[in-house]
């Protein structure tokens, strides 16, 4: 795309650099501000410095859920990913059949998310639950709540059930927007449906998959309600991601000072991380 | 290839498909039969967990807050997000890079973390308790969604086209909105339904920012968690009344979604 | 290489409409054997229609498509031995410019030392043996399409190349020298081309010959100059040439047709076509570059109230009023523009007489 340079473009973007500065940089700064101090209460604070960030990098409990919390992102998007733009890829474009594809498609990500939660305790459950039954019935012993790998399982399971319809959706949406054009010429050079995807289809959704990558990615890493929901966090600590580890300390101990440094990490690794992904993603953008 | 592409696709929807109707089944199952055994069918079909619902006044004022500031938060995104994105799609300026990844840095903190802030500035302002208020909270990380969404769609019209039309002697508004809009529509749909979808689910800052004039359908699907336990069967039952609107919004923007880009068509 | 034949051809895009709205309405037309075509027309008028429909990538609703007397409608684009280029460059953005040409021969299984050469040559006709190397993505507008042109070029099977408005997004400098590219291209490999354009001057300057489009209908099929002296049908006259001809709307009248007091007198050939028709709608035409402009006042010239004068460098169009009517006239650079008042005539042999819009022509064979 060849851009033109023009400063007066700032005027398109204003509207959006405002709205979004106001939600994002006071509360930002007041953020940073608990994380620095000690509050007992309104009245009594002291300055501590890093003293939370270096407690909080230091515990093990934290340590734990921040691995488990990147095994957990990492395997759904493993499979949200290419589960997504396979599905896009089978879905119809056209007709009664399509839009049906879409309704059904939408639904897993209208579910509020603790209902989520609550479908799946249900669902999973040997003895009241359709997926709990039937695995039990073929002779699997399942039990996700006194199980670490059930319990994963069935964490992971919900969150693919849930969100691989995000992908597949950015993903459809992308593939729509192929000018026919491309397809055409494709068939008059004769390409096989491979060439066609890796040629045409896969670099064209490029802009649409770093945004289902990034967003899934953020939303898995911050995930909190459907996992709680589902297995509390156990059994033990076994699924207790970050989110959860966090919220702990916070009411747990009722402490402000701690949860807005751990905070403060938490964005910092997440940002980290989408940066890499960023750059790794359009690299070949930048001539 | 088209029958595995049905086979492969078929299962894929059941599979989403059946929690959902175990969803469904559990709405029309009073507690008891819920938690006492397997039954694919409810033994004891009953309306009464969806008639504790209707007979609420909370549970129909909650929906209607929910749809409210929902919509306001859907055109407000999209009204400040389509002129933002093509700016990122067609210009270069200053900052413009960092201003973008910036944008979606906003995304990266954990809701909780914004809780105690948001509170006390949506106090100051007077926004507490307000459509509006949540409606703008929600924009925080709707906004840069939107214009990260709309920017890729944008990029994939090629600039000739822009050129062409101020050959033909078409304003810039009069481009934009007749022929340049059309082009991105999949985008558009694309974008109002996940704006739609993010703000609808979204319960800590919808909760926290409302306490009675704007209180979402979700804060007051809370209340089924009690003392005495979980009403599973209201629960069920209020999930299932949440997904409705969605559905429709899908239907609305189905024909936006699913449209190609023909080039060329003259 | 390949004759194109298009027989009882008609193409509705909705059949269930009642009546059937049609994009193409019956034509028949044959497309020789290695000649230079252009579809033109303005826009809406369904040549890209036809381009899709000859290219497989549209099935007519009515009618035969041949390729060589062998009927190809059920035939897809990639067994028709057929090349296309879009109106916006199509290439394959991740792959560089010699992947992008060797593409389609890559998919025929050639061998590479084949592949080498062919991609080669074309690259070398086409001015892009530079770029070889670099991602397709990366290219200039310009580049991008002969990329696409190329890829239709590398194939030693291809007996027709269709271009759909292939310039359009190319900058004007540029443009006539593409243009010519494709005319070298068509003298060494003698292939059938078929361009569609809305631009008459490319159209000329490209083709051998010439179908004009409109409403669905070729009107006329011939060369430039055919299309320029003896234009069929009175869109012919008003789309080709730079202004359009000028039409006085006329009536029947003893010697001929007269337009007020003015009567113009009809040769025999005329005469009895009029005699054969009783319609009404009758127009006599003249192009601007034929209208004579005398420097002085003549018995036999009209009397014109000048408008005004666009200079346009190697000639001027004058502006005039007839009797109520708006007309031009070209005028050399050397002649002498005359000032409110000029004294034009129309001489027999250019001046048009069209009835319902069709020509009638001056020698006939029914005298």
């Amino acid at each position: 795309m060849n851009k033109s340079h023009s400063n007066k473009a700032w005027f398109l973007v204003l509207p959006v650099f405002l709205l979004v500065a106001f939600s994002a940089i006071i509360p930002l700064m007041t953020v940073v501000n608990y994380s620095l101090q000690d509050i007992f209460d309104v009245s009594t604070r002291y300055f501590v410095g890093t003293e939370w960030y270096r407690e909080i990098l230091n515990d093990p409990r934290l340590q734990d859920s921040l691995v488990r919390q990147f095994i957990f992102s990492g395997s759904v998007l493993l499979i949200e990913i290419p589960l997504g733009i396979a599905v896009a890829l089978m879905m119809p474009k056209d007709g009664k059949w399509s839009v049906v594809t879409l309704l059904v498609l939408a639904l897993p990500l209208l579910v509020p998310l603790n209902v989520v939660g609550t479908i799946w305790q249900i669902f999973g459950r040997a003895d009241i639950g359709l997926f709990g039954w039937a695995l039990n019935a073929i002779g699997i012993d399942y039990n996700y709540a006194a199980n670490p790998m059930d319990a994963w399982f069935t964490v992971l399971l919900m969150d693919v059930w849930h969100w691989t319809s995000l992908v597949a959706l950015l993903s459809f949406s992308g593939l729509r927007a192929i000018p026919d054009a491309y397809y055409q010429a494709a068939s008059i050079d004769r390409a096989s449906n491979w060439a066609v995807f890796r040629y045409i289809q896969l670099p064209k959704l490029k802009s649409v998959l770093l945004i289902g990558v990034l967003l899934r990615f953020m939303d898995s890493f911050m995930i909190y309600t459907e996992p709680f929901v589902l297995t509390g966090g156990g059994p033990g600590n076994s699924t207790t991601f970050l989110s959860q580890a966090l919220t702990k300390m916070a009411v747990g101990q009722f402490d402000i000072g701690p949860a807005g440094a751990f905070s403060i990490i938490y964005f910092l690794i997440i940002l980290l991380v989408s940066w890499l992904f960023y750059t790794a993603m359009t690299h070949s953008d930048n001539k | 290839m088209n029958k595995k592409k049905t086979v492969g696709l078929g299962l894929y929807i059941m599979f989403l498909l059946l929690p959902l109707y175990w969803l469904l089944m559990m709405s029309f199952k009073g507690n008891e039969e819920i938690l006492g055994g397997l039954t694919f069918w409810p033994n004891d079909f009953t309306f009464a967990n969806y008639m504790t619902i209707f007979t609420d006044a909370s549970w129909y004022t909650g929906y209607l807050n929910s749809i409210y500031y929902v919509s306001l938060n859907m055109a407000i995104t999209l009204i400040v997000a389509l002129p933002a994105a093509y700016a990122f799609s067609r210009f270069r300026f200053t900052g413009d890079k960092h201003l973008f990844f910036w944008l979606l840095t906003n995304r990266m903190a954990p809701p909780a973390v914004f809780l105690l802030p948001f509170f006390q500035l949506y106090s100051s302002v007077g926004l507490f308790d307000t459509h509006i208020g949540v409606a703008l909270a929600h924009c925080l990380f709707n906004v840069p969604l939107a214009v990260w969404i709309l920017e890729g769609f944008m990029s994939g019209v090629p600039r000739e086209i822009d050129e062409t039309a101020y050959i033909d002697g078409y304003s810039f508004p009069k481009f934009f909105v007749k022929i340049f809009l059309p082009l991105i529509r999949s985008g558009i749909g694309v974008t109002a339904f996940f704006c739609f979808m993010f703000s609808w689910v979204e319960l800590l800052l919808a909760r926290t920012l409302t306490s009675v004039d704007a209180k979402p359908i979700a804060a007051v699907m809370t209340r089924t968690v009690s003392a005495s336990g979980i009403d599973w069967g209201v629960l069920a039952a209020a999930g299932v009344l949440t997904i409705l609107p969605g559905v429709l919004v899908i239907w609305f923007v189905r024909n936006h979604v699913a449209k190609g880009f023909a080039l060329g068509r003259v | 290489m390949a004759e194109i034949h298009l027989k009882s051809l008609a193409h509705s895009y909705d059949t269930t409409a009642n009546p059937p709205e049609y994009a193409i309405r019956q034509m028949d037309h044959v497309w020789h054997d290695g000649g230079a075509f252009a579809l033109l027309g303005p826009s809406g008028c369904g040549k890209s229609t036809l381009l899709n429909i000859i290219s497989g990538l549209l099935v007519p609703s009515e009618g035969d498509v041949l390729f060589d007397g062998v009927r190809v409608n059920d035939t897809p684009p990639q067994d028709r031995n057929i090349a296309q280029v879009f109106q916006f460059p199509v290439v394959y953005d991740t792959m560089t410019v010699f992947d992008n040409l060797a593409f389609p021969l890559r998919n025929m299984k050639a061998g590479t030392a084949k592949i080498n050469t062919k991609v080669r040559e074309i690259a070398e006709i086409l001015e892009l043996t530079d770029v070889l190397d670099k991602k397709a993505a990366n290219l200039t507008a310009d580049e991008k399409q002969k990329v696409s042109m190329g890829r239709g070029l590398v194939r030693d099977d291809v007996s027709a190349i269709l271009f759909d408005e292939p310039l359009t997004v190319i900058d004007p400098q540029l443009k006539w020298k593409l243009r010519r590219k494709l005319k070298q291209i068509h003298e060494k490999f003698n292939t059938t081309m078929v361009y569609v354009t809305h631009d008459q001057l490319e159209a000329s300057t490209f083709a051998d010959k010439i179908a004009l489009m409109y409403g669905g209908q070729v009107v006329q099929f011939g060369t430039p100059r055919e299309l320029f002296e003896q234009p069929n049908h009175t869109f012919v006259g008003y789309f080709i040439g730079s202004p359009g001809m000028n039409f006085l709307e006329v009536e029947r009248c003893d010697e001929g047709v007269c337009f007020g007091n003015t009567i113009f007198t009809l040769n025999n050939a005329e005469k009895k076509a009029l005699q054969h028709s009783k319609s009404t709608n009758l127009k006599l035409g003249i192009r601007p570059e034929f209208v004579h402009v005398w420097d002085k006042p003549n018995d036999d010239a009209f009397e014109t109230k000048v408008e005004f004068v666009e200079d346009l460098g190697t000639y001027k169009i004058v502006t005039l009023t007839f009797a109520g009517v708006s007309m031009k006239a070209r005028l050399q650079e050397d002649q002498q523009v005359p000032q409110h008042t000029a004294f034009i005539s129309f001489p027999e042999q250019w001046l048009m007489l069209y009835v319902d819009e069709f020509l009638v022509a001056k020698e006939s064979d029914y005298e």
